[in-house]
């Protein structure tokens, strides 16, 4: 199945909904751009952000007399489009490179350093998994089942210890192996927990300070996370100065709205989203793609 | 910062401005219901639990006597809470697990990450706390090492664990529930399952084929309180195929506004039961939903911090608490309340569930980290008995004995000392609180206790500062002796 067939499916419930709105009546008038509001607000869009693109569009559709739902779906798309900050770099391409996961508690940075890992490593690259979730019952068991699957050296200490210093082990090895790619899962903590941040804070500055390849910190977050999302991507930027987010479990009903939103405010690229269970459903970001997969702009065509 | 903290500022900020005003126009209204409507919105309440709860609120809001009475914003604000006490569910719902039936079964449902298995043992720890014989039934054989991770939490709080071959979910849960409980001596089986999505129609199948197998008395629902508008299609299609009983809420001790749980409630009728704040075992408490809706409308989670400190005080801290009010204030107590703050699960827990509090305290930027507290703790343990019982004695020598005792400088011993006068001058007025005060009074005592445990000056002064402005008519501090007034909230003008 195509890449752009695999999105779209697992946006399908999103555009359900807006071609709902949008095949009522060719026409526009004051109840669409109201249901349109609505469903931005649906899409976990924020209800400001969503305010806005309406308004704008609304100028728009008047300043270039759009008045049929499908020219006015074809500017939505490319108006959330140009809401995603730009992508400049890869950090799976780049290489070397070492990546840090970071995250609240069940994002999915575990599972998605297992997949990145094994996609990497099929494609030749040899790699490191470091395992500095050293919190989580479990976490470190989970992430070893990942690399024993795909044969990958995985480095780690038993449960308790400091992540800093299992960081700095993974770093150490990585130089003696000559892996290319790195990639370090860290615990799940919430953003409001001071401690918890400034531990983070300290695995980031430690990576960072002894890695002799860039080190690039990802921000792994759940495509059904709401608003409180952008207050989590906020911290954790703040404390960690993000390089890129992931969003996860786009296959569900979620829309993922947060993503547009956390992309504008904060300047970040997203990287990768998980639309599937499987290995190959963890895809590259293409803001057009995502917007027109989102607002089911290519039906319209 | 607290639960629902944000939604909370809102209707304060509008309630606010309406304050001012004696009489209310429709206009007035309708601005209160904007705001209430972008709140929620904010908040990830559905936008059509929230148009409906707006339109609720504003035909009661409308009535000819509410505009009419002599303080409307009084009565908006007893409307809204109303509807949201109403929308939360108006009584507290507990576990129906019939004494007939051993063992008791309880099987935990979900999405992915949304802290099942944590919630899970939270559950067993809190159970077995009651008396009762868990047994936790590993049914996850899907994600890598799910059942390592309940095992180690089982371990943690003294369940046993029942993993069968790890293989077939149905066949794990039937065996716990048939064989392994009676086995082990256990009443009850608490069933962790796999993460699914609700539109995955295989996983989804497994849960009712585990679910035909146990005949759970209890099926819980555990939801994400980070959840945004999507949680009406996740609750909807579980309720339609699970037809779970109650909703835990996990993550609640983030800044999630958590509007979720007003939808829940709406959309599918079902009670939250619980909710989850924490990593530690203890962390998982019954749902209040008057307690939360009085937390969402900024009126404070007083009850909570009552039962909070009932569980840790023995009769001791009791007594020490009267000695404290009616005779004044030592160090001793201050260290005592330190540590009982701690116990209670740290100041940011605390400063949750107190009105005002919270909101000063995020709206200064300021970091309230039990780390503060340390260098205090230090220099209290650094003086003399008589020192402590009577602070007033401690001269220029003995603070730089404390000082140099603790590691500290004089500066911040001074500091402390201060903060004792303060805080022995807040009792002063306390004690006229304990007498039948009210609500918002206390909570703005709780400021300047906060600011007088630990939190450095500059911000602590904000918050003074914060507090003077909101409560034009002086420091509460000069209160002390005056007449009380009837009622929840002070009326000026």
């Amino acid at each position: 199945m195509a890449l752009f067939d695999r999105l779209k499916e697992g946006l399908s419930r999103s555009r359900e909904t807006m071609n709902e709105i949008f095949y009522l009546g060719g026409e526009v008038d004051d109840a669409f751009w109201e249901d349109l509001e609505d469903t931005l607000v649906m899409a976990d869009m924020g209800a400001e952000v969503a305010f806005s693109v309406t308004d704008d569009l609304r100028e728009q559709a008047a300043r270039e007399n759009l008045t049929r739902a499908n020219q006015i779906r074809e500017a939505l798309a490319v108006r959330i489009a140009g809401e995603f900050a730009p992508r400049m770099w890869d950090p799976f391409d780049y290489l070397p490179s070492c990546v840090l996961f970071v995250g609240i508690n069940g994002a999915g940075k575990t599972t998605t350093v297992g997949k990145l890992a094994k996609v990497a490593h099929d494609q030749g690259t040899k790699c490191l998994i470091g395992g500095a979730d050293t919190f989580r019952a479990a976490a470190i068991e989970q992430l070893e089942i990942w690399a024993e699957r795909s044969g990958i050296e995985m480095v780690t200490r038993k449960r308790g210890s400091d992540p800093a210093s299992v960081c700095f082990e993974v770093l150490e090895r990585a130089e003696e192996t000559g892996a290319q790619l790195v990639l370090i899962d860290t615990a799940g903590r919430l953003h409001t927990s001071a401690d918890l941040m400034s531990e983070l804070g300290k695995v980031v500055r430690v990576t960072r300070k002894r890695s002799h390849m860039p080190v690039k910190v990802i921000l792994v977050i759940d495509a059904t996370t709401g608003q409180n999302g952008l207050s989590q991507a906020k911290e954790f930027n703040e404390a960690l100065d993000l390089d890129g987010v992931i969003v996860t479990k786009l296959d569900g009903t979620a829309k993922g709205g947060i993503a547009v939103a956390i992309s504008h405010e904060l300047k970040l690229p997203i990287l990768r989203i998980g639309v599937g269970e499987a290995i190959e459903d963890l895809q590259r970001f293409n803001a057009k793609d995502f917007a027109r997969a989102l607002v089911g702009a290519e039906e319209g065509r | 910062m607290a639960v629902f903290g944000s939604l909370s500022d809102r209707l304060q900020d509008t309630f606010d401005k309406l304050r001012g005003k004696g009489r209310l126009t429709e206009d007035d209204i309708n601005v209160a219901m904007r705001e209430i409507r972008l709140a929620l919105l904010e908040a990830d309440v559905n936008f059509k639990v929230v148009r409906a709860f707006v339109s609720r609120c504003r035909e009661q809001c409308l009535e000819a006597e509410v505009l009419s009475s002599l303080n409307p914003t009084q009565n908006v604000v007893r409307i809204v809470l109303d509807e949201l006490v109403k929308l939360l569910g108006s009584s507290d719902v507990e576990l129906q697990l019939p004494e007939t039936r051993k063992p008791n079964v309880i099987m935990m449902v979900g999405l992915q990450g949304s802290g099942k298995t944590t919630a899970a043992a939270k559950l067993a720890y809190l159970l077995k706390g009651k008396g009762r014989k868990p047994l936790l039934a590993a049914c996850d054989v899907h994600r890598p090492a799910a059942a390592d991770q309940l095992q180690t939490l089982g371990d943690e709080i003294g369940v046993p664990v029942y993993r069968g071959d790890g293989k077939d979910a149905v066949v794990i849960a039937r065996n716990a529930c048939q064989q392994v409980a009676a086995d082990r001596d256990c009443d009850l089986v608490i069933v962790d399952t796999a993460g699914r999505l609700q539109i995955d129609e295989e996983m989804m199948q497994e849960a009712v084929d585990i679910r035909d197998a146990v005949k759970p008395d209890q099926i819980l629902m555990v939801v994400d309180a980070m959840t945004g508008q999507d949680i009406v299609n996740v609750v909807n299609e579980f309720n339609a195929r699970m037809d779970f009983d109650g909703v835990i809420m996990s993550k609640l001790d983030g800044d999630a506004r958590g509007g979720g749980a007003l939808s829940v409630r709406e959309v599918t009728g079902k009670p939250i039961m619980f909710v989850s704040q924490g990593e530690k075992p203890d962390s998982l408490e019954v749902f209040h939903p008057d307690r939360m809706a009085r937390r969402i409308l900024g009126m404070g989670d007083v009850i909570s911090i009552i039962e909070e400190a009932e569980k840790l005080s023995d009769e001791q801290s009791i007594a020490d608490a009267e000695r404290m009010l009616m005779e004044g204030f030592t160090m001793d107590d201050m260290l005592s309340q330190l540590q009982q703050v701690r116990k209670m699960g740290g100041m940011r827990k605390i400063a949750s569930m107190i009105p005002g509090v919270d909101r000063a305290i995020s709206q200064s930027g300021a970091n309230v980290s039990d780390e503060q507290l340390i260098p205090v703790e230090a220099m209290i343990r650094s003086m003399t008995k008589e020192e402590r019982a009577k602070p007033r004695i401690i001269n220029g020598q003995r603070r730089k004995r404390i000082a140099q005792g603790s590691g500290h400088t004089v500066q911040e011993v001074n500091v402390l000392i201060k903060q004792w006068e303060q805080m022995d001058k807040m009792m002063g007025s306390l004690r006229s609180i304990a007498r039948g005060g009210n609500a918002r009074q206390m909570g703005r005592s709780m400021g300047d206790m906060m600011k007088n445990m630990g939190m450095d000056p500059v911000e602590a002064d904000k918050i003074a500062r914060l507090s003077a402005a909101s409560n034009p008519s002086g420091a509460h501090t000069q209160r002390k002796g005056r007449p009380k007034k009837k009622g929840k909230q002070k009326k000026r003008r």
